[in-house]
């Protein structure tokens, strides 16, 4: 639906900053998050949709350990 | 000052920018004896010809500008079929309103990648049209074909290894970073293959076949192999090579590195035997440093491009449909 | 559990047969390119919803950007995947090649730039998407409304996910359960599927976009499946709250406000678009009431038994012949991950 991808918020002016994604800078809108210098965003279309709560990887690793206690028989 | 239609007029003007820029720049024997043709020594080689035109914005770019593009875009092709570059023409299609400062930069990369490359050019020609400050520039390229024998036969067998010289989508993301206005350090790879083509034919390895890879990228050049040899290439999507700043660029913009244009990079197919021998030559050069071999031909019984993926799974690649634009979805 | 374990457990399920529909195109996407579906065993297949919001505009939409675009003057800007989208007789990609005025852009924000340097020339956006993207266009607006700027438009086609879904679940579908998107719901956050889960009986699970994102997604559906389950699970919880971003709802109900809208192939769904509200129609390009219902070539189109997984591409009359990649007609063809583009180009050499 959707393509969007998470980068660090570099630098803040009020509703717009900028968004670093492995070396590439992009003017993002921050309208619809609170989002400070150092947080890393989820960037559509060059708007912040939402501040990430933790990176994919992490994320993944928590998911595989809780699908096991979600599914076990008990 | 700027071009406009008087420089095309093959008066005054054409006269006065044919001396003080181009002339300035392109000298050799065959160009200063100011003829309507090239009169070239033979060779006890067989010739190979190619053309090609460069119609690239932004003219200038990080790692390069459309003349140091038409070099090598020009000798690449040359050595991709075994070929030494020696003579190049080149025509400029000039649009009114073109920089004379920004022309004179083009003229100079030109000649420079040119002495690098070891070639002459030996015609040119300039025409100005109407337009807004463009340029384009066609040409041609004469080399003689030194180094082809293990190419001769054109076939592929199964095992074949097929390598890559490094890091795919790196000019395609530099242009499209300039016009999408993204600040990266993304730099266009346009580069001269011949030297570290030249060890590797030299070194007599079995080369099956070369192609670089350019206009439509690995997965287009792919599939034509495979048609134009009923080859089974699969593919390992982890070791395709893509630099980790070229591969977010992508993601930014739903962009996919396989289908993305290239001017330095290569493909090389080799029998099995001597996958390691060409890895080992071009890992050692400069121009291949991060050289994989990223997959073999499977058989040569039916036509398909497949990836193995990341999860084991697999898929197939088909040719670029379309222009492989920005997407939202 | 780690991924191996997970992909196998996948292969070897032989269950009742399965259905699960991934909605997102962007997950579509993610599976071709994955080539999840050469894992899957028989008996689980993986049907593309009709969230890919590119191929779901109608022709008549298209036909009227185009028609912008081709006054002096004025400039379309666009997403790069909708320059192939067929109208009635062109594609902005060959309007453009007859000299319509188009441009691609990355960000609608882009426009501010442009607008504010030519205020001879009238920009007009073609605003597509679901609720990942309305966000955007609100804040477009508030910006145009800050800096008075009068020369942008927005010619809309925004589509809200519940309603279509609402719509699949209502309709005798055959789809046992959904992958739910996992951007679109960072805004509606996980919660909004609650209700579905419930009435129609179906689990969901909210997923990301990683391999491993997609492929957790399948095992948690099978297993709620199993189990006789029908939960909403969220599985990706960095992006997606169960409330969603409160601010991002906020905001587009500022704006936009919900009326009938038509998709391509399937047909109208009540409620399930979103236009501007009234105080902001003077920037509306004449998004109302696009609709390709009275055509009669579109009206063959099968994408909506396609989408709701009751036929396979090849039993709709158009396939192959009225429609195919390079003149789609529907929305399975015109997405190139679409179910009638993968089956066309590749069936042959299966």
């Amino acid at each position: 639906m959707c393509v969007a991808l998470p980068g660090k918020v570099i630098e803040t002016n009020g509703m717009v900053g900028k968004v670093d994604f492995q070396g590439n800078i992009v003017n993002v809108s921050l309208g619809v998050v609170d989002a400070k210098v150092g947080d890393y965003v989820l960037v559509h279309a060059g708007c912040a949709i939402e501040v990430m709560q933790k990176d994919a990887a992490e994320e993944i690793i928590e998911l595989f350990a809780e699908l096991e206690t979600m599914h076990n028989e008990s | 000052m700027k071009i406009n239609m008087a420089h095309g007029s093959g008066g005054n003007a054409t006269r006065e920018l044919i001396r003080d820029l181009f002339q300035k720049y392109l000298t050799n024997e065959y160009l200063e004896k100011m003829e309507d043709a090239a009169s070239l020594p033979g060779s006890k080689y067989p010739l190979a010809l190619t053309t090609d035109s460069f119609v690239i914005t932004p003219l200038e770019f990080p790692g390069g500008d459309i003349g140091k593009l038409a070099v090598c875009g020009t000798v690449n092709d040359l050595w991709m079929s075994g070929a030494e570059p020696e003579y190049l023409t080149a025509g400029f299609i000039l649009e009114e309103g073109l920089d004379f400062s920004l022309l004179e930069k083009v003229i100079a990369s030109l000649s420079k990648a040119a002495k690098e490359a070891g070639v002459k050019i030996v015609a040119g020609d300039t025409k100005v049209v109407q337009g807004n400050g463009g340029l384009y520039i066609n040409t041609a390229g004469l080399g003689f074909q030194k180094y082809n024998q293990s190419m001769v036969s054109g076939t592929v067998l199964p095992g074949d290894a097929i390598i890559v010289n490094g890091d795919l989508g790196n000019h395609h993301a530099c242009i499209m970073s300039q016009r999408m206005e993204i600040i990266n350090n993304i730099q266009s790879d346009c580069a001269n293959l011949g030297p570290a083509v030249k060890e590797i034919l030299q070194s007599g390895a079995e080369v099956r076949l070369m192609r670089d890879i350019t206009r439509g990228g690995l997965g287009t050049i792919l599939n034509e192999i495979a048609e134009s040899k009923n080859a089974l290439i699969e593919v390992e999507e982890t070791k395709i090579p893509v630099d980790p700043e070229v591969q977010s660029f992508c993601e930014i913009l739903g962009l996919d590195p396989l289908y993305m244009a290239n001017e330095g990079k290569f493909l090389c197919i080799t029998s099995q035997k001597d996958e390691e021998k060409v890895l080992e030559i071009l890992q050692n050069h400069p121009l291949g440093k991060r050289a994989r071999c990223i997959g073999h031909i499977l058989n040569t019984d039916k036509f398909q491009v497949t990836v193995k993926t990341r999860l084991g799974g697999r898929r197939i690649v088909d040719i670029l449909y379309g222009e492989g634009l920005p997407r939202i979805c | 559990m780690n991924l191996e374990t997970i992909i196998k457990e996948i292969g070897e399920y032989k269950g009742p047969n399965l259905k699960f529909m991934e909605v997102c195109g962007t997950h579509t996407a993610s599976i071709f390119k994955n080539g999840i579906k050469s894992l899957l065993p028989t008996g689980l297949k993986l049907i593309s919803g009709p969230g890919c919001p590119v191929c779901v505009t109608p022709s008549a939409y298209i036909d009227k950007a185009i028609e912008w675009a081709k006054k002096p003057d004025c400039v379309l800007l666009t997403f790069g995947d909708m320059m192939k989208v067929p109208g009635f007789t062109h594609s902005l990609s060959e309007a453009k090649a007859e000299g319509a005025n188009v441009e691609i852009m990355y960000s609608p924000h882009e426009v501010l730039k442009k607008a504010g340097s030519n205020p001879s020339k009238t920009y007009v956006i073609a605003c597509v998407g679901f609720e990942t993207t309305v966000p955007v266009y609100s804040l477009l607006i508030k910006q145009l409304e800050e800096n008075n700027i009068s020369n942008v438009k927005l010619l809309t086609a925004l589509r809200q996910v519940l309603p279509a879904l609402e719509f699949i679940c209502s309709t005798d579908s055959e789809i046992d359960a959904f992958i739910a998107p996992g951007h679109a719901s960072t805004i509606l956050g996980s919660d909004a599927y609650r209700n579905l889960a419930l009435d129609y009986k179906k689990p969901f699970a909210v997923a990301g976009f990683e391999a491993e994102h997609v492929v957790i997604a399948i095992y948690d559906l099978i297993k709620q499946m199993e189990k006789g389950k029908h939960e909403v699970h969220n599985l990706y919880p960095s992006a997606v709250r169960p409330e969603g971003n409160k601010t991002a709802l906020e905001t587009i109900d500022q704006y936009f406000t919900s009326g009938p809208a038509y998709w391509r192939g399937i047909g109208t769904i009540e409620n399930s678009g979103l236009y501007l509200r009234e105080p902001y129609m003077k920037y509306d390009a004449g998004s109302l009431g696009l609709s390709d219902d009275a055509d009669k070539q579109t009206s063959k189109c099968r994408c909506g038994e396609v989408i709701l997984g009751k036929i396979n591409p090849d039993e709709c009359p158009m396939f192959g012949k009225a429609c195919t990649p390079l003149k789609a007609k529907g929305p399975c063809m015109v997405s190139t991950e679409g179910t009638c583009g993968i089956w066309y180009r590749f069936s042959d050499r299966k």
